[in-house]
């Protein structure tokens, strides 16, 4: 049985994102405590999965590794992975919560020495890089997991593959028998911080993603960069390995717009003009990218990046959200529309389309309390009536990495002043 | 410029977008668009000549102003009403109505442009069903082939032969419609007495004027 130390004065965050993590660590580092439950075998949510982020174009694990190291440092938080939240009854200062848990099959005696991985040869999709490559069911889920633990896929469990995976280790890390648990746990206080989901760009007809294997989205874009990823950081075309040099970018794929997501997505304009900056960094002069936009937002600080792209010849902006896409022969989207500047048609042949896809809160569809109130995109609002339950990060608005981190810090203050009463009373 | 047209321009000097807002059915809506290219671009008639200003512009040159030009442009009445546009507007406009709502307005003033074929059509359906209460198609299909001349008709008229034939083997068509007879509804004066209480119920409505 896993055991969890908490009680109502205890901070339960739901979610192991950058927010999240960020939150625990606030609440953590005043000296509460603090039980982080991550879905994901892994801690850092998404932000770990993009190549660099703006508007410093730095690499994600630099920030990450400064929180995990806080986190390592921090005896009050207990960090749950491959947990989720079932349920959450009682009221602020009095919470009971259901966490299932989902066996990893690996315990800590793990030294991601990667000997199982050699052992099995059943391979599933690499949820980590967007499902664009196969992985083994024995695997680390990237380079830079926290726990740095391997898992045992359950798709192999009770198939010699498992027993082999097993024979392979040396440490006596795999044990098979784990099962799954639920465990019902205290506390004070809840930060939610399921952070975002891609909008599912199948739903963009016109666009025929799904369907054209050289359309793509901004995620699975951030994953072709990086070196780390499927393709070793090559931009490639997923339907014959070619070089893609002539890549359009359609913004507002999904957002702004009723039929699909209401709001803007706020990061998505950013989200692809750092793209154009992968495409100059990997061909030079050789590589173009087009941005087809109906406003560039970016927002405050950002605009000084914007100019900068703005300026680099080998970027163009046509102000035009694409109608519909079609393709060649040869796989080669093509990008229908019309101009708003001048209101001339155009038809124009791309390498590769990537469309900017939105932020959908993730808590949209799960169960969360009723008292927690949410807008008419799905995402979590401060309701003063309750203040038991604080959202965080993109579960509250779409966000990027540094606002995600201030609402972070914001909800950590609020779950701690909670706490706080009660231990006053109560002393 | 006729006289309904010098009142309204005199009504809202230097307005146009509040005068087809109030003038124009569904032109309230003239104002949420965003300017995206979604409609031009998903709009089948910008792909074939003569079709002069897709939805969006037109949208924008109301709110430029240019009173005028949309007015007398033919380009509202190049709409199929295939619909793509209203089902993909972001901002849920409901293009193909307002398309030819500026266009009904432009025709109530008598801008519209003469001899346009959808006018044309509009027109000469418009006068053949509500005389009777039912569609005389052979009448309809007459004054249309006929529209641009004699022989032009005739050849036109030769072209669809089989088609004719056909409809009237599967008595879709009667042949004696030419003459005055075929179908009609029963009380024809309270097909009249509707329409005249429509008018006026349209002229109330927002205090616009009506076409006759
Ligand atoms: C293509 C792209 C590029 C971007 N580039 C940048 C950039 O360059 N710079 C920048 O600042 N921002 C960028 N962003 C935005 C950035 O990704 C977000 O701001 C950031 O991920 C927000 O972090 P978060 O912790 O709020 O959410 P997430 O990263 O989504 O984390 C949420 C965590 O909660 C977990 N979770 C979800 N549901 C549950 C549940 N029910 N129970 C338990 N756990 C759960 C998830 O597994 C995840 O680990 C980009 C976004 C995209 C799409
Ligand atoms: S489970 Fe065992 S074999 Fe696999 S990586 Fe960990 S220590 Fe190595
Ligand atoms: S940030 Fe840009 S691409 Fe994203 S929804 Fe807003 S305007 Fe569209
Ligand atoms: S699709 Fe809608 S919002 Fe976009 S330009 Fe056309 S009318 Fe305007
Ligand atoms: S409904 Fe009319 S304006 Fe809209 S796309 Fe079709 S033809 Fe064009």
């Amino acid at each position: 049985m896993t055991s969890v130390v908490a009680t109502n004065q205890t901070i339960l965050v739901v979610g192991g994102g950058i927010s999240g993590m960020t939150a625990a660590l606030e609440a953590a580092e005043t000296g509460k405590r603090v039980v982080l439950v991550e879905r994901n075998p892994w801690l850092g949510g998404r932000t770990a999965q993009l190549y660099r982020y703006f508007p410093k174009m730095c690499h994600p694990t630099c920030g990450l590794e400064i929180n995990l190291r806080r986190l390592k440092a921090n005896p009050n938080i207990q960090v749950l992975t491959l947990a989720e939240v079932t349920g959450i009854s009682g009221t602020k200062g009095d919470y009971t919560v259901t966490v299932k848990l989902t066996p990893r099959y690996v315990n800590e005696r793990c030294t991601a020495c990667g000997e199982c991985a050699k052992a099995v040869s059943t391979e599933i999709p690499d949820a980590f890089n967007y499902n664009l490559g196969r992985i083994k069911a024995a695997y680390l889920p990237h380079s830079m997991a926290y726990p740095m633990r391997y898992v045992i896929d359950k798709s192999i469990i009770g198939t010699p593959e498992a027993e082999a995976a097993r024979a392979a280790c040396k440490y006596g890390a795999i044990d098979l028998d784990q099962q799954e648990e639920v465990i019902s746990l205290k506390a004070g206080a809840i930060v939610w911080a399921t952070g975002w989901k891609p909008y599912d760009a199948e739903k963009i007809t016109p666009y025929r993603y799904g369907e054209f294997p050289n359309v793509i989205t901004n995620v699975e874009f951030e994953r072709l960069a990086d070196p780390h990823g499927p393709t070793g950081g090559r931009i490639l075309r997923p339907s014959d390995g070619r070089e893609a040099k002539n890549i359009a970018f359609i913004q507002c794929a999904g957002s702004r717009d009723e039929n699909h997501l209401r709001h803007c997505s706020r990061f998505c304009c950013m989200a692809s003009l750092k793209q154009t900056h992968y495409v100059q960094e990997k061909y030079g002069d050789e590589a173009k990218s087009t941005i087809y936009y109906i406003d560039i937002r970016a927002i405050d600080r950002f605009e000084d990046f914007y100019a900068k792209v703005k300026a680099n010849p080998n970027v163009t902006f046509i102000k035009s959200k694409v109608a519909r896409i079609s393709q060649d022969k040869e796989m080669n989207p093509i990008c229908w529309g019309v101009n708003t500047e001048g209101y001339k048609r155009y038809s124009n042949t791309h390498d590769l389309v990537v469309l900017a896809v939105g932020m959908e809160p993730e808590v949209k569809g799960v169960d969360i309390p009723a008292e927690v109130m949410s807008d008419s995109s799905g995402f979590i609002m401060a309701d003063p009536a309750n203040a038991g339950i604080f959202g965080a990060g993109c579960a509250t608005n779409a966000l990027d990495v540094n606002r995600a981190v201030q609402s972070a810090t914001a909800a950590a203050l609020r779950a701690i002043q909670v706490v706080n009463k009660l231990a006053r009373a109560e002393a | 410029m006729s006289n309904a047209n010098q009142a309204m321009a005199a009504r809202y000097k230097n307005n146009f977008l509040k005068e087809i807002e109030e003038q124009a059915e569904m032109g309230e809506w003239v104002k949420m668009c965003m300017q995206c290219g979604v409609c031009s671009g998903s709009c089948p008639t910008h792909f074939h000549p003569g079709w002069e200003h897709p939805p969006q512009e037109i949208f924008m040159m109301i709110r430029a102003g240019k009173r005028e030009e949309v007015l007398t442009s033919p380009s509202m009445w190049m709409c199929t009403s295939c619909y793509n546009c209203y089902v993909r507007c972001p901002r849920k406009l409901p293009i193909t109505h307002i398309m030819h709502g500026i266009a009904e307005y432009a025709y109530r003033l008598g801008l519209a442009p003469k001899m346009q074929p959808t006018l044309h059509l509009s027109q000469t359906f418009w006068r053949n069903c509500t005389k009777t209460g039912r569609v005389n198609e052979v009448r309809l299909t007459q004054s249309l082939y006929f529209k641009d001349g004699f022989m032009a008709g005739i050849k036109k008229g030769l072209e669809m032969k089989d088609v004719a034939l056909g409809l009237i083997k599967a008595k879709r068509l009667n042949i004696l419609e030419a003459l005055g007879f075929g179908h009609k509804c029963k009380d024809q004066q309270g097909i009249q007495k509707m329409l005249a209480k429509a008018r006026e119920l349209e002229a109330k409505r927002k205090n616009r004027q009506v076409t006759a």
